[in-house]
């Protein structure tokens, strides 16, 4: 595709796998060796690049501004959330009204079904494997979701989207508050089994990536973005355009339940006041600041902007400079935060990568070019 | 229901409704000449709300110079957030001046929490406008009634304003076609900070009568009323000021009355303004008032 020659294409397999196995080695590596606190900055940036790219598809790819991340998070942690919680666990959640009856023990007619099952319904086995299959339908669901909301409001186009699925996450919020007896309302769902560790974060992460290169490559790909740079152009040229976009905002939506499914295993206590807006404007920082359209941008964002707010927790703890003490400030940290994204947008648009990716060509031209200025640069894009 | 109950309920819908549309005004000039979601709108409503508690609650202020205050200090952060979160983005993408105006609403919501404190505080109501005034068997409060009258009087201000006076023609002119209005000699960075003025004074009021009426303020006051306020914006028809007094007038009433007559949905209270604006998008996209845009090409 980008005229690179057969040497070159060994190079960069060999390079590829070289850097994943040091990734699987230093995944190996780090459970032993980090503290706790570094283990769990760690697993966040996986859960954010996860929602990052996910958001960055609905949104740089396809140039759909969509604000409801939030809501098809929530979607996400409470069908997980309620697919991993033991009959014995709800049971005891449940103070304020009763549990809906058949939410009690989920998995039981999946199990007798399996076992009774034969050829039909064998399959359904695979709904005893708890967490990772409550990933996969969390995100099921949250696309459901999607698909739903996607129908009437993706016919619309820009602004409206934007309010429209800002809407909707702030219904979804409403809705888990007052649904008390499937979903403990205000209260949350609390000591969520906390499955999830490095491996699986970074493993649906690797998932994600592949998926999303995998799909940017293909056809659909360049169909995304034609509908993203001009639609009426890409309408002319007979692509279905509101397919397309409902499309992708299906496939993002599944993301953003996945991303909430391990977020909240993560945290192992989930209530809804978690997926406030706030929790869009972060995803929309990592997107923003890794740059609109570019996969290893959101990488980017999602490895800086999580850092970033974990480091900024020092503007809130008190600091003592010799003799002078400066008080912390609390809540300083969301407003050093929201000044960043007001500046990045104001003086770098197009963020750290702009709409560029990571390739091993890239950065082999990008390093011979500092170290003879005079070459051409290396092959044509 | 009885009448009486009836009419408590139409006078409350009537306040809320108004104040929806006091505030929602703001958000319809803005988009109608910049084509751009002020999400900072709803903060400037609380900051409007805060200002006013601060010179009267905590300074003892006048109501009157607390007012005063509350709306010129309310107008002037306006204009900063105009002039340096959106003017340097107008020749850019209009994606990226949405995501700096969330920035921007995200940032004062922020700073409110830093500098007034996260904790909600209680506003202590002038007792003349709380005094019940009994009118055949129907207990009326001042501040209900004049919720709507102030709006009425600062709608039809604001009116005169836009199509009686030479800046008003220009602010017109710009919302058809921004260009032609700089050749023709506007200083349009100066009407659309104009623009910018006028709507945060309106946020303003409206806050300080918010903050009257439910008689509270917190950081984070301003984000659902605000939300609602765009939504009766485009129920009436963006860009048009009337739709969005008529727009504010229906919300107030959905929300009022749905309640009143299913009180057991009153939790939902709040998802009622965006099921009525996914009905209104695709009922009739442009609004109530709204004219028809064609795509151009």
């Amino acid at each position: 595709m980008n005229g690179t020659t057969g040497k070159n294409k060994t190079r960069n397999n060999l390079l590829t796998a070289v850097s994943v196995v040091l990734f699987v080695v230093f995944l190996s590596w780090a459970p032993g060796n980090l503290n706790g606190y570094t283990i769990r900055i760690l697993n966040l940036i996986a859960i954010n690049a996860i929602l990052g790219l996910s958001l960055n598809l609905i949104y740089g790819m396809t140039g759909m501004f969509s604000l409801g991340h939030a809501g098809f998070m929530a979607i996400g942690a409470y069908v997980s959330a309620l697919l991993i919680l033991s009959p014995q666990q709800k049971e005891l959640m449940w103070i304020l009204e009763p549990i809906a009856p058949w939410l009690l023990n989920l998995k039981a007619p999946f199990t007798a079904l399996a076992e009774k099952g034969g050829p039909l319904f064998g399959w359904l086995a695979f709904l005893q494997v708890p967490f990772l299959s409550s990933l996969f339908l969390a995100g099921l669901v949250a696309s459901l979701f999607g698909l739903l909301i996607a129908l009437p409001v993706l016919r619309l186009g820009g602004d409206y989207l934007g309010i429209a699925t800002l809407g909707f996450s702030e219904i979804i919020r409403i809705m888990i508050t007052n649904m008390t007896p499937i979903t403990n309302g205000s209260l949350g769902l609390k000591g969520l089994p906390s499955y999830a560790g490095l491996w699986t974060n970074y493993g649906c992460l690797a998932a994600v990536l592949i998926c999303m290169t995998r799909l940017m490559r293909s056809n659909f790909g360049n169909v995304l973005r034609a509908v993203r740079d001009d639609e009426i152009a890409a309408k002319t040229m007979g692509i279905d355009t509101f397919r397309a976009r409902v499309l992708a905002f299906t496939l993002g939506c599944f993301g953003g339940g996945l991303g909430g499914a391990l977020m909240g295993n993560l945290i192992t206590t989930i209530d809804p006041k978690m997926f406030m807006i706030t929790q869009t404007y972060s995803l929309l920082m990592i997107v923003v600041v890794g740059g609109l359209g570019s996969i290893t941008g959101s990488i980017v964002g999602a490895v800086l902007v999580t850092t970033m707010l974990e480091w900024l927790r020092f503007v809130e703890n008190p600091v003592s400079i010799g003799a002078f003490q400066i008080p912390g400030i609390p809540g300083m940290r969301m407003v050093i935060f929201s000044l960043l994204l007001i500046i990045v947008i104001i003086f770098r648009r197009e963020g750290i990568m702009g709409m560029r990716e990571f390739t091993w060509d890239w950065f082999f031209r990008n390093s011979s070019a500092q170290a003879e200025p005079q070459s051409k640069g290396g092959e044509a894009q | 229901m009885s009448l009486n109950m009836f009419v408590q309920h139409f006078i409350n819908a009537l306040g809320l409704g108004s104040l929806y549309g006091l505030i929602a005004i703001g958000y319809t000039m803005v988009y109608g000449i910049l084509r751009l979601i002020n999400f900072a709108h709803g903060d400037i409503f609380m900051l409007g709300a805060y200002f006013v508690f601060f010179a009267t609650i905590q300074y003892k202020l006048p109501w009157a110079l607390g007012v005063i205050i509350a709306v010129i200090g309310a107008t002037m952060c306006g204009l900063l957030v105009d002039r340096t979160a959106y003017r340097p983005l107008r020749s850019a993408p209009r994606i990226s001046a949405l995501i700096s105006a969330i920035g921007v609403s995200f940032f004062i919501q922020n700073l409110s929490v830093v500098v007034f404190s996260g904790i909600p505080r209680p506003v202590v109501q002038p007792p003349m406008l709380m005094k019940a005034i009994p009118i055949g068997g129907i207990r009326l409060i001042p501040l209900g009634l004049m919720v709507p009258v102030i709006s009425f009087l600062l709608v039809s201000g604001l009116l005169w304003i836009v199509y009686k006076t030479k800046p008003g023609l220009a602010m017109r002119s710009i919302s058809h076609d921004i260009e032609t209005t700089r050749l023709m000699g506007v200083s349009v960075d100066r009407i659309i900070a104009l623009t910018f003025a006028l709507g945060s004074a309106l946020a303003a009021v409206a806050g300080i009568l918010w903050a009257l009426r439910y008689p509270r303020v917190e950081p984070f006051m301003g984000i659902l009323p605000g939300l609602k306020a765009f939504i009766a914006a485009v129920f009436g028809g963006i860009g048009s000021i009337p739709g969005a007094m008529i727009g504010g007038l229906s919300l107030g009433f959905v929300e009022i009355m749905s309640i009143a007559f299913f009180p057991h949905l009153s939790g939902y209270k709040d998802a009622f303004a965006f099921v009525l604006l996914i009905v209104i998008l695709l009922v009739r996209p442009s609004g109530l008032m709204g004219e028809k845009q064609e795509e151009k090409i």
